[in-house]
């Protein structure tokens, strides 16, 4: 019935390499976007905004970013939160320095200021593996944001040591600040998440994706076949760097609007993070997006339903959360290790096969 | 000798002392490590859950009382009677033992032959499964936890080390809590237990061998399932020990599991798979953050404890990326 193959031949080499092979999966995804940019900026409230919306597409874009290091190229990263932080404080740093810049070049700018730093905190990567590095990330997260604490000029000798955005304008309105529109707030985030999870698509298809998978599945067998280590690993953690920043910037400037590093970008922003893209999928961009939905809705729905429904104390609820994303990550790895991508993926094989699965 | 000399001794001394606490912790990951080949992030909530369950028995608290109350609108939150240090450690390590025993049915045994670093994720989320369910059992409140060992600054060292300074210096002596070496006297004899039965008995001599080689132990006759089971339960009761050292020390509360955080640059620096590199490795660890904190603290603005173990263990990686008495790695294709 649905995701049929037939009809769909493949005579080019353009249509061999498309994103979306299938017909069904390209009009479905060309609706979504349509959807996104067009009905939802109309309906969206200040609720929709700040408790689902932005949060998602602020997780979804870091999910990717740590995805392409973690998923894709095999280095665990528990630096995720400090990369975060230093996103947002590039951002900071970037406008108040310069008021006039528009406001896309201060995101990409900090996102290339994260990419320099993970490339730094990436070096280690070259001689520690697996766990070890994974240790070793957790020095980027406490160095960074003990950093961003002490350096006063960091947060421009502030006094309460926090950094608040600005009011800064895109075409004449306002994406950060108290005054921003939700729908104004909103088209930026989902400018730069689609943007990038396009570009994200793209390079885990092409050259680098491929010698990224070869370098975790195998990290001697690609050095011999001629992948080079130091290219590899050095630009994963640069480009997963990058889309971190973006999001760390977005998430302070749009999002949060005022930060405090301890609280806003500690170590469980790190976890959080990490979950999403194991629950998601490893090795997947969808898998980003759904982990970074499931992980973030799901708490605020429990809540919702134990707090709002039956009436029990929010602490209960918040350790009940606990122990419900905790049972959840041991079911995954147990059930499918691959996460709930996979899930979507085997459903789309038997959507394809039936019903004559055999 | 001047008091200069003297507090950085004090410093080092506390260090140490700290490093124990350290290694502590970091002996529950080796053991875990050596006999599985898991890196168990839980060790930390392991601690905190066991110094919670002591703390429960001994003042007799209901288990799930909040949730239980929430429920059905009751208010209950005690028994009225606990149970004295003795029976409350038994009964403890009796949960710790229960708790090994459904980790590996529900979770090890389906997770059998997957990569270390998927193993390594499904521990964290044994690690929130537990801070929410040791929190939901127990409460979340901040407890204190007393099981009789002494505590608070030893006055005699204070007196010995007054007589060192240099006539004529204002010098009132070092400050060393007496808990803390309780604690390392605790921990060294915990090693000294651990070694003779790893050394001495059939079931440390199974664990040695599994450690070796998890399919030459199969082949002779040693069930993997059992080991782990062993090895889990005494990873609990190491944790334990940590969690009573430390809960006596600054109270049980969610921030003991953090010290899992610190006990993983101490691994990285003894290597994962040596029981003296754990102590080492914690004592270099404890020390080394205390000095810099001493010396390099004050320029920078402090709190430098944060991140100072984690970067020494990333340099010390560069140079030697299996730890210092790990066994070397060899990578074959």
């Amino acid at each position: 019935m649905f995701y049929r193959e037939s009809g769909d031949f493949k005579t080019s080499y353009v249509q061999d390499q498309q994103i979306f092979p299938i017909a069904l999966d390209r009009v479905f995804v060309g609706i979504v976007i349509a959807f996104a940019f067009l009905v939802v900026p109309f309906l969206i409230d200040d609720y929709w905004e700040k408790s689902v919306l932005l949060p998602v597409l602020i997780w979804s874009l870091a999910a990717i970013g740590l995805n392409i290091l973690t998923g894709y190229c095999g280095q665990v990263s528990l630096g995720t939160g400090g990369f975060m932080a230093v996103g947002a404080y590039a951002s900071y740093k970037i406008t108040t320095a310069f008021p006039e810049l528009n406001m896309f070049i201060v995101v990409l700018l900090s996102g290339g200021v994260t990419s320099l730093v993970g490339i730094v905190f990436g070096l280690p990567s070259l001689r520690i593996k697996g766990f070890y590095l994974a240790v070793a990330t957790l020095a980027s997260q406490f160095f960074l944001v003990w950093l961003f604490n002490k350096v006063p000029w960091f947060y421009n000798y502030s006094a309460s040591g926090q950094i608040s955005a600005p009011e800064r304008l895109v075409f004449g309105v306002a994406i950060s600040g108290p005054n921003a529109p939700p729908w104004a707030t909103y088209l930026f985030c989902l400018t730069f998440v689609v943007v990038f999870a396009l570009i994200a698509k793209n390079l885990t298809r092409g050259r680098y994706g491929r010698s990224w998978m070869a370098i975790r599945d195998m990290d001697i067998a690609a050095e011999i076949i001629g992948v080079a280590p130091l290219k590899t690993k050095l630009s994963a953690f640069s480009v997963s760097s990058f889309y971190i920043g973006i999001a760390g910037a977005l998430f302070f400037l749009v999002y949060l609007g005022a930060v405090e590093p301890t609280e806003a970008f500690g170590i469980d922003k790190s976890f959080l993070v990490l979950f999403m893209i194991i629950i998601g999928g490893l090795g997947s961009i969808l898998g980003s997006f759904i982990g970074a939905a499931f992980m973030f809705l799901m708490p605020v729905l429990i809540k919702n339903v134990f707090v709002g429904g039956f009436g029990w104390s929010t602490d209960i609820v918040a350790h009940l959360i606990f122990m419900i994303v905790g049972g959840l990550i041991m079911f995954f790895l147990i059930v499918e290790p691959h996460g709930l991508a996979q899930l979507w993926r085997v459903t789309k094989e038997k959507l394809r096969l039936w019903p004559f699965p055999h | 000798m001047s008091p200069d000399i003297l507090n950085t001794i004090e410093v080092i001394l506390n260090g140490l002392m700290t490093g124990v606490m350290y290694s502590l912790v970091a002996l529950g990951f080796v053991l875990i490590f050596k006999a599985s080949g898991i890196f168990n992030y839980a060790q930390g909530v392991m601690a905190l859950f066991a110094a919670l369950t002591l703390v429960g028995f001994q003042t007799g608290q209901i288990p799930f009382a909040h949730l239980i109350n929430d429920m059905f609108g009751t208010h209950y939150h005690n028994w009225g009677v606990g149970f004295n240090n003795f029976i409350a450690i038994v009964l403890t390590i009796l949960v710790m033992i229960l708790f090994a025993w459904l980790v590996e049915r529900l979770v090890l045994k389906h997770l059998v032959n997957q990569e270390p670093i998927i193993l390594f994720m499904a521990t964290i989320g044994l690690a929130f499964f537990m801070e929410g369910l040791g929190d939901l059992m127990w409460g979340a409140n901040i407890k204190t936890l007393d099981v009789g060992i002494p505590s608070g600054g030893s006055f005699w060292w204070e007196d010995v080390t007054r007589t060192w300074a240099s006539a004529g210096s204002e010098y009132y002596g070092m400050y060393i809590d007496v808990l803390d070496v309780w604690a390392a006297a605790i921990a060294v004899l915990l090693v000294v237990i651990l070694t003779l039965f790893s050394q001495y008995t059939k079931t440390g001599r199974a664990l040695r061998a599994v450690a070796d080689d998890h399919q030459a132990a199969l082949t002779v006759g040693i069930s993997l399932r059992t080991i782990w089971v062993i090895v889990w339960s005494i990873a609990g009761m190491v944790a334990l020990v940590a969690g009573i050292m430390w809960g006596s020390k600054s109270g049980v509360q969610f921030s003991l599991s953090l010290i899992a955080l610190k006990a993983l640059p101490v691994l990285i620096l003894g290597g994962f798979t040596s029981i003296p590199g754990a102590i080492v490795g914690g004592l270099i660890i404890g020390v080394g953050e205390k000095l810099f904190e001493f010396w390099i603290g004050p320029l920078v603005g402090g709190a430098t404890e944060n991140w100072f173990a984690y970067v020494l263990a990333l340099f010390f990686l560069m140079f030697r990326p299996q730890g210092l008495f790990g066994e070397r790695i060899i990578e074959r294709v």
